[in-house]
């Protein structure tokens, strides 16, 4: 029997997330090494601009189930159907993005068809016949090059780490018609923010502000965010201080997050917020104590005002944005 | 109501970690031991529903001889009794394993309600709760910031991407924290002797009928991420002029604006 490879992909503001982009690539570049075929698969409702996304990155076939009582994710009825999908196909991979939805799915999926999971991985590459993946442990400070072993083989993959490359492909549209298993967990209430903004662990570009904003007005980093469409981040101290939501949080024990570009803003470098942002392409620090450890890991450092500095790029940048 | 705290010792998260030199571990010789951050907003959580409610806590870790430590950390914080899983098999099992056998030393408890960490920060699998709550047929509800339990229903506020959802379930269910929901007590020295006292079980695999199952997840290596070293620091007279070169060197150099 041919070989099958299974992508589950996420939808945000009705497109195919980027990480989910990002997994479809790397699925067809397996795909194309060990043979077979593609298939995608979306739940939720309204699929259609994500499925045409998933078409033009490489799928074979795509699965749509497509239903207004898939709005929100709840892990078990999505779980159950894509177990459905996974036990009708016998995927040799499932490739999922990394975001709480897929982590939870994929930890829910792990569980139920008793499969091994590498969450959050890097890199990965082929060693004779062994597909060998690097995924963080220790809150990034050590990398494992890990092999699962049985089948399907889960791999969870992290935002930014993995090329997407734009592949045309004829696609086979399937309608997921099996039915729509009720939940034990109902949803009372969703709030989403209204930000325009990027996601954190998806955005090309963060700014993170820590203690030395020295309260809860972040408004000069969210100017400087807006002229570049980059995230705003926090360390945990700026978190602590109730400034910003958890959910900006930086770090090991927060987000892990991988941009071209992180701008700490006020933040030292503890070892704890590193852990989170240290595979960014390129760091800078704003800092005014010369002696801030942050220095130590820096590409560019700029000793100074984070008051100063911060306003004073974001007229560069607009001056440069406009004369491009 | 019958509660469980599932809880791992880990490295303290300020620890250097360097791998041995057959790359298959972790030097462990110099490392600071402390209860996985999570697993002690679980606790907190854990003992404030008893406090709220009545009922048992009890804390059930796998671990080596020296987890004793962290159990007894969760029982001066309050909690009532702990499970201590030690048995040298454990230490070659993935998260499915380890999740086969929290669910088995647990469904003996028969809890009403599970806490979890949302993650463990040394391995971080992201998975032992989800497996643990497939095991014993209960719904999963992870990140969560807030709980209310209401007879036998809970309502849960949890994280999702760019938001905030909210969540209603029956009892028994799995919940995993996420930063916020609490802030955990320290340990008194009343607690602390106390715990002393506690009762505290040390089983192996055999004892609760199961054989070591092999992982399905095999470590070849670890090794350190790339070093970062220092950059450029900036020049410039005045803060503007700082300004000005970084912006042109991130566009002509860094190219990533
Ligand atoms: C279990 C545990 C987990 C943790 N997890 C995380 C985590 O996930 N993420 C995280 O970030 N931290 C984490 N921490 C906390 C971490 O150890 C540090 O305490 C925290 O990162 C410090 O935040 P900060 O750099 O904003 O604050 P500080 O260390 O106080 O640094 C503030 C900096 O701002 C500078 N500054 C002040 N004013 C200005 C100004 N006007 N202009 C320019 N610079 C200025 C100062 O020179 C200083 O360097 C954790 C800690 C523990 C114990
Ligand atoms: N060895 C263990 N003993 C007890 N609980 C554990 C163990 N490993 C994981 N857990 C629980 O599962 C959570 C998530 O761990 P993980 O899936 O390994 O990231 C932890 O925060 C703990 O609550």
């Amino acid at each position: 029997m041919p070989n099958t490879i299974l992508v589950i992909g996420e939808i945000s503001k009705g497109n195919l997330r980027k990480v989910s982009i990002e997994a479809i690539s790397e699925a067809r570049r397996i795909t194309d090494r060990i043979g077979g075929s593609l298939q995608v698969l979306l739940m939720g409702e309204h699929l259609d601009t994500a499925a045409g996304k998933a078409a033009e990155f490489g799928a074979d076939t795509l699965i749509l189930a497509d239903d207004p009582r898939l709005a929100n994710y709840l892990p078990d009825t999505w779980s159950t159907i894509a177990a459905d999908v996974i036990q009708t196909n016998h995927p040799a991979y499932i490739l999922i993005g990394s975001t709480t939805t897929g982590r939870d799915l994929a930890a829910c999926l792990a569980a139920r068809l008793d499969a091994p999971l590498a969450m959050d991985c890097v890199a990965s590459r082929w060693e004779n016949e062994n597909f060998v993946i690097t995924r963080p442990m220790y809150g990034g400070k050590v990398l494992a090059d890990i092999v699962l072993e049985g089948t399907p083989r889960i791999i969870v993959n992290r935002a930014n780490f993995f090329q997407a490359v734009a592949r045309k492909n004829s696609v086979n549209l399937i309608r997921y018609e099996g039915p729509i298993p009720t939940s034990k967990l109902s949803l009372d209430d969703v709030q989403r923010e209204a930000s325009a903004r990027p996601e954190l662990t998806e955005a090309d570009i963060i700014v993170s502000g820590g203690r030395g904003m020295g309260g809860p007005d972040f408004g000069i980093l969210e100017k400087l965010a807006d002229v570049l469409g980059a995230a705003v981040g926090a360390s945990r101290s700026a978190v602590d201080e109730g400034w910003r939501p958890v959910s900006d949080q930086v770090g090991q024990t927060g987000k892990v997050v991988s941009p071209n570009l992180y701008i700490a803003c006020g933040i030292s470098g503890a070892i704890q917020h590193f852990a989170g942002m240290q595979t960014s392409k390129v760091i800078v620090a704003i800092n005014k104590d010369p002696e801030a450890p942050i220095f130590a890991k820096a590409d560019y450092g700029v000793v100074g005002d984070l008051f100063e500095v911060v306003p004073a790029m974001t007229e560069e940048i607009e001056r440069l944005k406009a004369g491009q | 109501m019958n509660i469980v705290v599932l809880l791992k010792q880990v490295p303290s998260t300020d620890s250097l970690i360097e791998p041995t030199s057959d790359k298959r571990s972790i030097k462990t010789a110099d490392l600071k031991w402390v209860i996985n951050p999570y697993d002690e907003f679980a606790v907190e959580e854990a003992i404030r529903v008893r406090e709220a409610k009545g009922g048992t806590v009890t804390i059930v870790t796998i671990g080596e001889a020296k987890a004793v430590e962290a159990v007894r950390t969760a029982l001066a914080m309050g909690a009532d009794k702990a499970v201590l899983v030690q048995d040298p098999a454990c230490a070659e099992m993935d998260g499915l394993g380890v999740a086969e056998v929290l669910a088995t030393v647990v469904s003996g408890i028969q809890p009403d309600l599970i806490l979890a960490g949302q993650r463990a920060v040394d391995d971080e699998n992201w998975l032992v709760p989800a497996a643990v709550a497939h095991r014993l047929d209960m719904p999963c509800i992870s990140l969560v910031i807030g709980q209310q339990i209401e007879g036998d229903t809970i309502v849960c506020k949890r994280t999702i991407e760019g938001g905030i959802a909210t969540i209603r379930a029956k009892l028994p269910v799995v919940i995993t924290t996420q930063r916020g929901l609490n802030e955990p007590r320290y340990a008194s020295l009343q607690g602390v002797m106390k715990a002393k006292k506690k009762p505290l079980d040390t089983v192996k695999l055999a004892d609760i009928g199961l054989s070591p199952k092999s992982a399905k997840s095999r470590i070849l290596a670890l090794k350190h991420p790339p070093a970062r070293t220092a950059g450029k620091l900036i020049p410039g007279a005045t803060t503007v002029e700082k300004a000005k070169e970084l912006v042109r060197l991130l566009h002509e150099e860094a190219r990533v604006i």
